[in-house]
C-alpha cells in the first residue's frame, strides 16, 4: 500500500477515536457538574479538562472565564481549537475522502455522514438543548464506523492501518483520562469527598469508559479508585484499558511489519511486556502520575517512530 | 436558431417539435415510440412524487459523496452535479449508428497522432497545414519518434454528440467536440445508472435497458493491453492531481472500481528511467500510469518546473519504453478546436471511408474571409477559443449583450488564431424536471471510448443538460446537470 494512503487512514481512524474519548471525557465533566457542589470546584473541573488536552492557554486567549458550557462550546464546535470534536470529525472525514477508494463504500459512508450530520446538530443547536444527547450520538457514530470497519472490511493493510490508529490513540486518550482523574482526585482528597461523592466521582470516570457494568462484574464490589486503575490499566478483559490497546497495537504491527519495523515492534512489545508484569500495587507505589507519564512518553514515541517508518516516505533504498 | 420558449417542446421524445408535451402525450402517436415508456410512466406520477423522488437523489448522491469542486467559488467548495431523474432514451439503432461513428472517428485520430509523432504524411499530402500542427501549444516535440505500445495515444476519449432538431439535418448527430486529453465524467454514467436502478428499478427491467456498469473492467482490460512488459501482474495505477481537483471523485472511483492505487505525483519515483511507487514495504515498479493530470504537469523535469503533480524523470522512463503514460502524452494537438474542423478529412485520408458522424460546420478565424464572415455575424454564432474547456472563454452570441459582443470582437480581431465559430445549434430537448414542473431542457451526449487492440465502448454515455432555460451550456461548471442515457432493444 502507498504510505501516504497508510498515513491518511492511520489518521483518520485516530481522529475517529479521538471524537469519541473527547465525547466521553466531556460527558462525565458535564454529568459531574450538574452534581451538588461549590463554584470552585465546578472550575477546578474544567480546567482539569483542559489541562488534559493541554489547551488550557489556547483556551484562556480566547475566553477569560472557565464555564462549562464555554468549555464545552470550545471543544466540541470552535473552528478555532483544532482538537474539537466537529474539528476532529472534519479531520477524520478529510482523510477518507482523500482515500475514500480503499475502503468499503459502507464506511466511507459511515464516516461521511457523521460529519455532515455533526455540522447539521450543530447548526441546530443541539448541544445546549441537550449535551448528553450529543456526546451519545459521536459515542455511537463511532461505534458505527468501527463495527462497519469490522464487519465489511478485507483483512489487508488498509484493516490494519485503520486498527493502529484507533489502538494508539486510545492508549493515549484513556491514559490521559485517568491522569487527570488521579491528580484532581489527590487534589479534593481530605477535601470534600464523603462516601456518596465518592461513588459518584469513580462510577463517572467508568461510566465515561463504559466500563461501569464491566467492574460491577468483575469485583462484585464498591467501587475503590484502585480498582478502578486496575481495570482500566492492567485487565485484558477490559477492551478500553491500557494493557488491552497496547496489545492490539502490538498484534498490528506483527500484521505490518516491513524490513525497517524491527525496532518499533521491539519497543511496543517491551511496553506489553511490563504491562503484563506490573500489579497495581507496584504502580501505585511508584505514583500513578509517575507511572502514566512515563507511558504517555512511550506511546508519544512509538507513534513517531510508525509516521517515520511507514508512513511517511520510506528512506529511498535502491532495490530492483 | 435557438428554440424559442413558445414552442414548448421536448423533441427528443415527440415527433412534432412545436407541440405541447401535454397534447402529444394524449395524443395516440404524438410520442416517439422508444419513449413511451417515459410519457405514460409520466402519465401515472404525482408532480409531488417526482419531486420526492428527485430530492432523494439529492440526498443519496450527497450521502455517497459524489461531488465536484467548483473553481472560484469560496462559499462551498463541493456540489453535488443536478441529477435530472427524467432519462435520455436511444432506440439500438440509433445507438448502432452513433456508435459506429465514434469508433471510426477514434480510430482516425489515433492514426493521426501516430502520423504527427512520426512520418507526419498528412501534412506532406497537404490535408492539414503545418503550422496548424507544429505551432500548436498542445503539440509536443518531446513525443516526436517516441514508439508507444500499438500505436495507442488516445486509450480513453470522449466524443461530444448533439443533435440538430430543425431545418434540413433535424434528427441527425453531429460531432461538437473530441476530448483526448483527460475527458471526464464517466464515473456519473455510472453513478446516474446506479440511482436509476435505486429510484426505478422496475422500468429498468421492464425495458431491458442495457447495462453501461462494466465501463471499469473494459478500462482495466484497455490499461492492461497497453503495458510496455507481459509479467502475469502489470501495476496500473490512476495519477490524480489531489482530492482538491474539481474530479477527484471520480479519480477515487475508477481506482476503486478497477481496484488499482490512486496515486499523486509525491507517491511516485523515478530511477534508471523506470517508475516506482512508494508503500509501506518499499518501493514497487509502476507498468501503466492512467493520468488525468495535463501534459504540463507531468514532469517538472520536462514541463513546468515548479509542477509537483508528477515525478521528475517521467518522460525519461516513457521515452525509453519502461512506462506507458494513458493518454499519452500530447494527445492535445487532435482534440483542439482548430484541428476539429480536419477530423472528417482525416478519416477520409486515413481509412479511405466516408465519415459517419458529421462536424458541426465550423469557421476558422484564422482564415481572413471567414473571420470577415464570424465578425459580421457574430450574434448568430458560438464562438470559442481553440484551447478553452468547460464552457469558459465562450460567447454565444444571441444570449450576449452588445457590450459583451463588442468587446468579444476585439479579442477576436487582437488574436484570430485563437477563435472558432459555429452556427448556435438547435439542440434537442429533452424533459427535465425543474422548478415549474417538467419543461424542456437542451441536451447533449459525450460516450467513453476505450482504444486497445480493438476499439470498444459501454451502450450509454453521460447526458449532459443545460437547466438553465434557453441555455445551451451544458458543463457542470457553468449549471448544467446530468442524466442517465438509456439504449434499450
Amino acid at each position: 500500500m502507498l504510505s501516504r494512503t497508510a498515513d491518511h487512514l492511520f489518521w483518520m481512524s485516530r481522529y475517529t477515536e479521538r471524537a469519541e474519548n473527547t465525547a466521553r471525557m466531556l460527558d462525565v465533566n458535564y454529568q459531574m457538574s450538574l452534581m451538588p457542589q461549590s463554584d470552585k470546584a465546578v472550575e477546578a473541573s474544567w480546567r482539569a479538562l483542559l489541562d488534559l488536552f493541554e489547551l488550557t492557554n489556547d483556551y484562556l486567549s480566547h475566553h477569560d472565564v472557565i464555564t462549562p458550557s464555554l468549555v464545552m462550546a470550545y471543544m466540541v464546535q470552535s473552528t478555532k481549537n483544532p482538537s474539537s470534536i466537529i474539528c476532529c470529525l472534519q479531520s477524520a472525514r478529510e482523510n477518507a475522502r482523500a482515500v475514500r477508494g480503499t475502503m468499503t463504500t459502507d464506511l466511507w459512508e459511515s464516516i461521511n455522514t457523521t460529519w455532515l450530520e455533526a455540522q447539521k446538530k450543530i447548526k441546530q443547536g443541539t448541544l445546549n438543548v441537550a449535551p448528553t444527547d450529543f456526546f451519545e450520538w459521536v459515542k455511537f457514530r463511532s461505534h458505527q464506523s468501527r463495527g462497519v470497519h469490522i464487519g465489511t472490511m478485507l483483512r489487508d493493510e488498509v484493516y490494519y492501518f485503520i486498527g493502529l490508529g484507533l489502538y494508539l490513540e486510545r492508549a493515549d486518550n484513556m491514559a490521559r483520562l485517568l491522569d487527570v482523574k488521579f491528580v484532581a482526585a489527590n487534589e479534593y482528597e481530605g477535601d470534600l469527598l464523603t462516601d456518596v461523592d465518592e461513588f459518584y466521582y469513580w462510577a463517572a470516570i467508568l461510566r465515561s469508559a463504559s466500563a461501569f457494568e464491566n467492574y460491577r462484574k468483575v469485583y462484585r464490589d464498591a467501587i475503590k479508585p484502585k480498582r478502578v486503575a486496575e481495570l482500566m490499566i492492567l485487565s485484558l478483559s477490559n477492551p478500553r484499558s491500557l494493557v488491552s490497546s497496547v496489545s492490539n497495537v502490538v498484534s498490528v504491527l506483527n500484521r505490518i511489519k516491513n524490513a525497517q519495523s524491527g525496532a518499533i515492534e521491539h519497543d511496543a512489545h517491551s511496553l506489553l511486556s511490563q504491562l503484563r508484569d506490573l500489579t497495581i500495587d507496584e504502580i501505585f507505589e511508584q505514583g500513578i502520575h509517575e507511572f502514566l507519564t512515563d507511558y504517555l512518553y512511550r506511546i508519544n514515541r512509538l507513534s513517531g517512530s510508525i509516521s517515520q517508518h511507514f508512513l511517511l516516505p520510506l528512506v529511498e533504498v535502491d532495490e530492483k | 436558431m435557438v428554440t424559442s420558449t413558445e414552442t414548448v417542446a421536448f423533441d427528443e421524445m415527440v415527433n412534432n417539435a412545436t407541440e405541447s408535451v401535454a397534447h402529444a402525450i394524449n395524443q395516440p402517436g404524438g410520442v416517439r415510440r422508444h419513449y413511451e415508456i417515459i410519457a405514460n410512466w409520466l402519465k401515472e406520477q404525482q408532480d409531488s412524487a417526482l419531486r420526492a423522488r428527485h430530492d432523494e437523489a439529492e440526498l443519496l448522491f450527497r450521502r455517497v459523496g459524489i461531488t465536484f469542486a467548483v473553481y472560484g467559488n469560496d462559499d462551498g467548495t463541493e456540489r453535488t452535479i443536478p441529477f435530472d431523474i427524467l432519462p435520455r432514451i436511444f432506440t439500438a439503432k440509433e445507438w448502432q449508428h452513433i456508435q459506429a461513428g465514434v469508433q471510426q472517428r477514434v480510430r482516425a485520430l489515433n492514426m493521426f497522432l501516430h502520423d504527427v509523432y512520426h512520418d507526419q504524411r498528412i501534412i506532406q499530402d497537404k490535408i492539414v497545414p503545418a503550422e496548424q500542427i507544429l505551432n500548436n501549444a498542445q503539440y509536443r516535440p518531446q513525443m516526436q519518434g517516441v514508439n508507444v505500445k500499438n500505436d495507442i495515444y488516445a486509450h480513453i476519449a470522449g466524443i461530444d454528440i448533439v443533435r440538430a432538431t430543425h431545418g434540413a439535418e433535424a434528427g441527425e448527430c453531429f460531432v461538437l467536440e473530441d476530448n483526448l486529453r483527460v475527458p471526464s465524467g464517466v464515473s456519473y454514467m455510472i453513478e446516474n445508472r446506479k440511482m436509476m436502478m435505486r429510484l426505478f428499478p422496475d422500468l429498468i427491467a421492464k425495458h431491458r435497458v442495457r447495462p453501461v456498469e462494466h465501463y471499469p473492467s473494459l478500462l482495466l482490460n484497455t490499461l492492461h493491453q497497453a503495458s510496455p512488459q507481459h509479467d502475469a501482474y502489470v501495476n496500473v495505477v490512476v495519477l490524480t492531481p489531489g482530492m482538491y481537483n474539481s474530479a477527484y471523485f471520480e479519480h477515487a472511483f475508477l481506482a476503486q472500481q478497477m481496484g488499482v492505487e490512486l496515486v499523486e505525483g509525491s507517491d511516485l519515483v523515478v530511477k534508471d528511467d523506470t517508475v516506482f511507487m512508494r508503500t509501506t514495504q518499499g518501493l514497487r515498479k509502476v507498468d501503466v500510469i492512467y493520468r488525468r493530470v495535463d501534459d504540463d504537469y507531468l514532469d517538472p523535469e520536462a514541463f513546468k518546473s515548479d509542477s509537483t503533480l508528477g515525478p521528475a524523470g517521467l518522460l525519461r522512463a516513457y521515452q525509453a519504453g519502461n512506462v506507458t503514460i494513458c493518454n499519452a502524452i500530447g494527445t492535445g494537438v487532435a482534440d483542439d478546436k482548430s484541428i476539429y474542423p480536419y477530423v472528417p478529412d482525416m478519416i477520409r485520408y486515413y481509412l479511405s471511408e466516408e465519415p459517419i458522424l458529421a462536424n458541426v460546420p465550423t469557421f476558422l478565424c484564422r482564415r481572413p474571409k471567414e473571420l470577415d464572415y464570424v465578425l459580421t455575424n457574430i450574434h448568430k454564432l458560438v464562438v470559442k477559443e481553440v484551447h478553452g474547456a468547460g464552457g469558459y472563454g465562450m460567447l454565444i452570441g444571441p444570449a450576449a449583450s452588445q457590450s459583451e459582443i463588442e468587446s468579444f470582437k476585439a479579442r477576436v480581431r487582437a488574436n484570430p488564431n485563437n477563435y472558432i465559430a459555429q452556427p448556435t445549434l438547435s439542440l434537442s430537448t429533452c424533459p427535465t424536471l425543474v422548478e415549474s414542473g417538467i419543461a424542456p431542457r437542451h441536451i447533449d451526449l459525450r460516450p467513453f471510448v476505450l482504444s486497445g487492440k480493438e476499439v470498444r465502448l459501454v451502450a450509454g454515455g453521460l447526458t449532459r443538460v443545460a437547466l438553465t432555460e434557453g441555455s445551451l451550456v451544458v458543463n457542470s461548471s457553468q449549471g448544467g446537470g446530468t442524466k442517465d442515457t438509456w439504449v434499450i432493444g
